[in-house]
């Protein structure tokens, strides 16, 4: 690069280089503000661990929340693989009557409001005997997912060649047998990309627990984060919120970086159906 | 697609098999979870938010039967219902024009393969990764008087004097969500745009480049056309997410000041949580569903005939 090219390129620099800033200082902040000392919060002067060892006792303590937030994830994550598994499977490679019905009413979730759905859906809950649990939360944020998911693993079996599914038939196998043995070794990068989105979107959620967990206890993580602003006594303690926040934020980051490369291709996708 | 018949003709038996073991039936079961999920928690509250709206319907006392069309002349009623509407068409058009705009400029900045382009995409993308929720969170403290680091800076540069309020006057608290919400999703809107970007041939731009188009010529009559079905998914996703507004407002501003940031969805949440009344919650429910369908169906229409041209 001649020193000319390099001073034509300055200008760049500096607004993409000040924008990064913008994007990435907060979260430094907030990483930086969870272990810094200040006034009013658990960890008063210094660097160290006070808001975090807090957070660890506060009201039902840390990890009773991480763990609710744990089983609601986990538990969504099977759901929507299991069921975008099968339905995949069952749009791409067979016809019955009813498929094309049915793919585009499970593609017409995305088109209605998530918050329409929640009131009915907290009545009806309520009816099965679902309200404040973790299954019931589970399974709404799974049907969520459904239409990405159903779309996702259906042009993931169509992009296998049907020969395979075909001689695994003549060896003997039942439509299950090559499933198992020979599909679904073949749609595994599909399944890690909506299980990757189904596990963020179950970590985040905010709203669906909000209405749908009313027990304090059982409340995942983001909403207990939020209340516990409510709760502290007097004085509100800033720096335990920046601790959960942290606390959030570290396995998203940490999946969307090891999972990149899957994250991308649900992102094209999702950008190509449009 | 070539092989089934030769397979068909292969398996003569096949067509003797009973019903219940024909690939039809295979298809229909293994496509049974997906139609059971969809129609008890899909199908079944669509029709349950009908019913609910048309009935009087008190948070703890359940269905009192229908008192069609009370809950909806009750919800127009409120004295918050034409502030929200208005407080959210109003946060949905700043949200858009300031997120796409920012989206825009980023891809373009990300677009080409320069020494750390692979580093700035990450960085822009980086806080989509985050919740919502948590994003609101993260700040909620940033904007905090207590441990917020902006008003400190502000008033090291001397830019400011006392104390900067992010959330204490309406427009500040407008302003505030706005700045949150661009920072949470410009990424992600800046990698759909991407996307598009990468689709259109190398050779459009080197033949505009030959017949002498300058820079901003190449951009108006080259990219931004091409790039209009990525335009019109990302203005379709974003006024969307946009109308139906609820983690930010909820966490940030809870509302205020003065119940001047509530949204539609935050109007949902406090007629059936705070004032009990699941009936006109679920009328509320359905203006907002009937809005977002005529909505995305005008969007559809807009898009195909774009598409024509």
């Amino acid at each position: 690069m001649t020193p000319g090219r390099a001073w034509g390129r300055t200008p760049y620099y500096v607004l993409a280089g000040g924008l990064a800033i913008i994007f990435l200082f907060p979260m430094v902040w907030t990483a930086w503000a969870s272990v810094a000392g200040q006034p009013g919060t658990a960890q008063e002067s210094g660097l160290g661990l006070g808001n975090y060892r807090r957070l660890l006792e506060y009201d039902a303590g840390l990890w009773r929340y991480l763990a609710n937030s744990a089983i609601v994830s986990v538990l969504t994550v099977a759901l929507t693989l299991g069921v975008s598994l099968l339905g995949g499977y069952a749009f791409a490679r067979f016809d019955f009557p009813g498929r094309n019905a049915l793919f585009l009413l499970t593609l017409a979730i995305l088109m209605v409001p998530y918050a329409t759905l929640l009131i009915p859906l907290y009545v009806l809950l309520g009816d099965l005997g679902l309200q404040n649990s973790y299954l019931g939360l589970s399974l709404v944020l799974a049907m969520y997912q459904l239409p990405f998911a159903t779309f996702m693993m259906r042009i993931s079996f169509e992009a296998v060649p049907r020969e395979l599914e075909e001689s695994a038939l003549m060896d003997g196998c039942g439509t299950f047998g090559a499933l198992r043995r020979v599909l679904l070794p073949a749609v595994v990068p599909g399944l890690i990309t909506v299980g990757l989105f189904a596990f963020l979107a179950a970590w985040n959620d905010f709203i669906a627990p909000l209405i749908l967990i009313s027990d304090g206890e059982k409340a995942p993580l983001p909403l207990a984060v939020a209340n516990l602003r409510q709760q502290s006594m007097g004085a509100i303690d800033y720096g335990v919120t920046e601790a959960g926040v942290v606390v959030l934020a570290v396995p998203c980051l940490l999946l969307f970086l090891l999972l990149q490369r899957h994250y991308m291709r649900g992102f094209m996708s999702g950008a190509l159906k449009g | 697609m070539s092989s089934l018949p030769h397979h068909r003709a292969a398996a003569p038996a096949a067509r003797r098999r009973p019903w219940w073991r024909s690939r039809a039936a295979r298809g229909a079961a293994y496509a049974t979870p997906t139609a059971v999920f969809v129609a008890v928690l899909f199908v079944l509250p669509l029709l349950l938010v009908g019913r609910m709206s048309a009935s009087e319907w008190p948070l703890l006392a359940g269905d009192r039967g229908l008192n069609l069309p009370e809950n909806y002349p009750d919800v127009v009623g409120n004295q918050l219902f034409w502030p929200a509407v208005r407080f959210t068409l109003l946060y949905t058009g700043i949200v858009t024009v300031a997120l796409l705009g920012l989206a825009l400029l980023l891809a373009l900045l990300v677009q080409e393969a320069r020494p750390g382009t692979g580093f700035l995409r990450t960085a822009y993308f980086l806080p989509s990764v985050l919740g919502l929720a948590s994003a609101s969170l993260l700040f909620w403290g940033l904007y905090s008087p207590a441990i917020g680091p902006i008003g400190p800076l502000l008033r090291r540069l001397g830019l400011v004097e006392g104390d900067v309020s992010f959330l204490g006057s309406p427009g500040a608290a407008l302003a505030s969500t706005v700045f949150l919400v661009v920072w949470k999703f410009a990424g992600f809107y800046m990698l759909i745009l991407l996307v598009g970007l990468q689709r259109i041939p190398v050779e459009v731009y080197e033949a505009a480049r030959i017949d002498g188009a300058r820079r901003g010529q190449i951009f108006r009559s080259v990219t931004l056309p091409l790039l209009r079905p990525s335009l019109a998914l990302t203005l379709i996703l974003c006024v969307t997410g946009s109308l139906l507004a609820f983690d930010q407002f909820f966490i940030l501003t809870k509302g205020g000041p003065d119940n001047s940031t509530v949204t539609v969805v935050q109007l949902i949440y406090r007629e059936a949580f705070q004032r009990l009344d699941l009936g006109t919650a679920a009328a509320l429910s359905m203006l907002l569903l009937v809005v977002l369908l005529v909505l995305n169906a005008l969007q559809f229409r807009g898009l195909r005939r774009a598409d024509e041209r």
